[in-house]
């Protein structure tokens, strides 16, 4: 259920940009969910489908739409870029990687030279790619 | 692309009355013994309080406190698990007894989820327990906290009383109220500051259990910062 806050945070989002850009409605606010981070989509639609209608009338019914996200590091170390499939985590470190993806710091090693030196290049976490919506 | 997480922060600090940050730029003061023993003696006073350790590389509250094993609860995002009293939150929950080597960008994003997630509730005081130095770590917290108030430490030693110096006209700059200077570790003849804490040679056998920190004579000390807090 802490897929709940992330979800609040969007719709917050998405309502504070559509009245930076004088939207009147939102119609669908599309998302990436980085792979790290490995939230439950179910949960969070519906979360998301409890809070857009307390929101205002700018984003009920707003779709949510999601495009998953492969999790790609690069060592600072070695320069090698590797997948989090190549990695070896047990289910606790996934857990901790899934409410702070930055434990991959701890829990992740570069696979050529065992470095938690990395930048996590893509597929960290849940953002917002683009909101659709009219003026 | 839009990150999210900072859209919401603002409401999970809301129910906060006052936050006070717990900082000294000089590391070995006594910061996380300060933040432990003044969320406790806070709680022992009837307020609701959060402690908050961002202090990730030397994450020790959680020794402090004798909190190694407490995990918070998922209800809309984490609640934080009470430690005698205290509302507590630690990267400790998710590192365990391994190193959390992050770099400043991480940090920052680490400190943002950790604040996007978090649901605090209704506080009096949430004191956040900082590392020291002015680094990534205090620059966001100036940031995203933004009625901050600043509680400096300090010890005897002429050197860290030098590097307080530079830290309060930093915080004189940018305009961070700061509600007081403290002086740990004082010779317990000679107190020069309003604010002192004597040096407590028995502080180290007091760890780990809330109820013996709070009887050390640097509780003692400390209750009377606390009251004017």
């Amino acid at each position: 259920m802490h897929e709940w806050a992330l979800a609040e945070s969007v719709v917050r989002a998405a309502v504070d940009f559509s009245r930076k850009q004088n939207l009147k409605k939102i119609h669908s606010i599309n998302l990436v969910f980085g792979e790290l981070q490995s939230i439950d989509k179910e949960i969070f639609k519906w979360a998301t489908g409890e809070i857009l209608p307390s929101c205002g009338d700018i984003v009920k019914g707003a779709k949510i739409r999601i495009i998953d996200e492969e999790c790609v590091f690069k060592c600072n170390a070695c320069g090698n870029e590797f997948s989090l499939d190549e990695t070896r985590r047990g289910e606790e470190e996934s857990e901790y990687m899934h409410f702070i993806p930055e434990m991959a710091h701890t829990y992740v090693k570069c696979t050529r030279c065992k470095s938690p030196d990395f930048k996590i290049l893509k597929g960290r976490g849940v953002y917002i790619k683009s909101i659709k919506g009219e003026k | 692309m839009i990150d999210p997480r900072t859209s919401v922060i603002e409401k999970r600090l809301s129910g906060i009355k006052k936050t006070i940050v717990v900082t000294g730029w000089k590391g070995g003061i006594g910061k996380s013994v300060t933040s432990c023993v003044g969320a406790l003696l806070l709680a022992e006073m009837g307020k609701k309080v959060g402690l908050l350790d961002l202090d990730f590389a030397g994450a020790s509250c959680h020794l402090i406190l004798g909190a190694k094993e407490v995990f918070p609860k998922e209800e809309k995002g984490i609640i934080p698990p009470e430690v005698n009293g205290v509302r507590f939150v630690s990267i400790s929950f998710f590192s365990g007894e391994n190193a959390v080597p992050l770099r400043g960008s991480e940090v920052s994003n680490a400190i943002i989820e950790l604040l996007a997630i978090v649901q605090w509730g209704n506080l009096d005081y949430l004191i956040v327990d900082m590392p020291p130095g002015i680094s990534d770590t205090a620059l966001d917290v100036l940031r995203l906290f933004t009625r901050a108030q600043v509680l400096a430490l300090t010890t005897p030693s002429p050197v860290a009383r030098d590097v307080l110096s530079r830290a309060l006209r930093l915080y004189k700059s940018l305009k961070i109220p700061v509600i007081g200077i403290v002086e740990n570790m004082a010779d317990r003849k000679k107190k020069e500051v309003k604010f002192s804490i004597g040096f407590d040679k028995n502080i180290e056998q007091a760890l780990a259990s809330p109820g013996k920190l709070l009887k050390t004579r640097f509780a003692s000390d400390l209750k009377k910062i606390v009251k004017c807090l």
